[in-house]
């Protein structure tokens, strides 16, 4: 059990002094109407008449019921106005931007629903109505803030036309990618998205969430959200796995990918396993020149949250030490109910150079800021 | 250890809790069926504030597709991770031999002997025809 917990003094050490990087935040709209400033007049009727319509089997609600009012948000961030946790640029600086010194916060908001707008030509004017406002509400107003670019995945020649007009526009580190499209994502028909984030200097991030229509876990529809979470990482495996079986990184070699709220300890045993069979079964996979864990090493980054529990505490620190330090970069997910603080999130002390690569180093570096 | 009068009684219902600041703490004070007690408004799981949770019973089951509701009122649950603690002991459902939230004693005092004193009287101002809550801390 652990143990650790009780009675911990804040750790207010290294990581907070120096500024942390956050790699998972979210903001949202106080209502869907907030983006119809940034939709042409066409789309804009659309959304007020038609609306959205999701691959989603639900069209307005979430696939698995969650233990906290709205979709999964921490009870302590609902604005004064009764609006959205994380709609107000305020509070969130009180709760996270001010309270924990961020010196960037990296945005990953969860709408627009470009990526599974099954209408997507629909998809891609809510993309880009997203990311001009994340840069003009969030990022002009607060500049740690750093802005997300949303693509219609299913409607390549949009998705590339987005990704190539926010280049050189610093407000925009990354580009999200759901992690559930309708194919896995190292399928060919990927690539050319793929190509245009690497071209354009755009790290990427898959970050959890959406639904392609297909259940969230391999074997069908989980009941509770207690199987959902786990998901998570049954995702994220899906993902590592077919962008490296594919030979994506072969083909792209500076593609860098950020995994994005699926926890990180699973990583490993994934290598492990991959690695396994890649002695007995690279014939069939000759495009690969390195073993699986090779790609995963030089290609893919980590993000903490949900970080994983340990019954022993300091198997976490292991668990590191394979993935690598400098690959694991601290995200609090803030305002969700599972967010984890930067003061607790580890059970296990870290070194001063580990707090700096996890909390910091790694993260700037990532994506390509000072 | 000193005790401090946060409330008079008739303020928190049964049911209902009030968050007060004691010698700088933030301290929940919650009414369990006419019974008063406290705890500290901090997570021991990661911080968060604590007694602006849910509170709530305790659902068990012995087996699949039976379920009971047990301790109506008497857990809390954390307004982050949903943690839950025993309001009444600050026991932790998911660590109870390791995890517990601080709990603080609570006494309801007659206004009458308040006046007397030596109780700190904070900014609550005092009437010895009401009884008041009394942390202690």
């Amino acid at each position: 059990m652990n143990v650790t917990v009780v009675d911990r003094k804040p750790d207010t050490s290294s990581q907070t002094k120096l500024g942390i990087v956050d790699c998972d935040v979210h903001p949202y709209t106080k209502s869907a109407a907030d983006l119809d400033p940034f939709l042409p007049e066409r789309w804009r009727k659309h959304r007020q008449s038609i609306g959205g319509r999701s691959r989603s089997p639900f069209s307005n609600a979430p696939n698995y019921p969650r233990m906290s009012p709205f979709t999964g948000m921490r009870m302590d961030s609902y604005p004064k106005d009764g609006t959205h946790p994380g709609s107000d640029l305020a509070m969130m600086q009180e709760q996270l931007l001010d309270l924990f010194n961020v010196q960037y916060g990296l945005m990953m908001p969860l709408l627009g629903r470009g990526s599974d707008e099954r209408n997507v030509e629909f998809g891609a004017a809510m993309a880009t109505a997203a990311n001009e406002w994340e840069a003009q509400v969030w990022c002009d107003q607060e500049p740690r803030l750093k802005a997300g670019i949303q693509i219609p995945l299913e409607y390549t020649e949009a998705a590339i036309k987005e990704i190539e007009s926010r280049a050189g526009d610093r407000r925009f580190t990354h580009v999200m990618i759901p992690p559930r499209g309708l194919e896995p994502l190292g399928r060919r028909r990927y690539w050319p998205i793929l190509e245009a984030c690497a071209a354009n200097g755009f790290s990427i991030a898959l970050h959890l969430g959406g639904t392609s229509g297909h259940p969230s876990t391999g074997g069908g529809w989980p009941s509770f959200y207690h199987e959902e979470h786990p998901s998570y990482p049954q995702s994220k495996e899906a993902l590592v796995t077919s962008l490296v079986i594919e030979g994506v990184f072969e083909h792209i070699p500076n593609l860098r990918v950020a995994l994005v709220e699926g926890g990180f300890a699973w990583l490993p045993s994934l290598s492990w396993r991959l690695d396994k069979h890649y002695k007995r079964l690279h014939e069939e996979v000759p495009h690969l020149k390195r073993l699986p864990s090779e790609y995963i090493r030089s290609n893919i980054w980590v993000t903490t949250q949900p970080i994983e529990e340990p019954e022993r505490p300091e198997d976490l620190l292991a668990t590191c030490e394979w993935i690598g330090w400098d690959r694991i970069m601290f995200s609090t997910d803030y305002p969700h109910w599972d967010q984890d603080d930067p003061r607790y999130a580890f059970k296990a002390p870290l070194t001063e150079q580990q707090k700096r690569m996890v909390f910091r180093e790694n993260a700037l570096s990532f994506y390509g800021l000072e | 250890m000193a005790r401090h009068v946060v409330a008079p009684v008739s303020e928190i219902a049964p049911g209902k809790s009030r968050i007060v600041d004691v010698a700088g703490r933030s301290i929940g004070v919650f009414n369990v069926g006419g019974e008063f007690y406290a705890l500290i408004n901090r997570c021991p799981h990661e911080g968060a504030p604590l007694c602006i949770g849910f509170v709530l019973g305790r659902f068990t089951s012995d087996r699949p597709g039976e379920y009971r509701l047990e301790r109506h009122g008497e857990m809390l649950r954390c307004p982050w991770h949903g943690w839950e603690f025993d309001i009444k002991t600050g026991q932790s459902w998911c660590h109870p031999e390791s995890v517990k939230a601080r709990t603080y004693n609570v006494e309801v005092v007659p206004g009458e002997t308040l006046a007397k004193g030596p109780f700190v009287a904070e900014t609550v101002p005092v009437s010895v025809e009401q009884n008041y809550v009394v942390v202690e801390l």
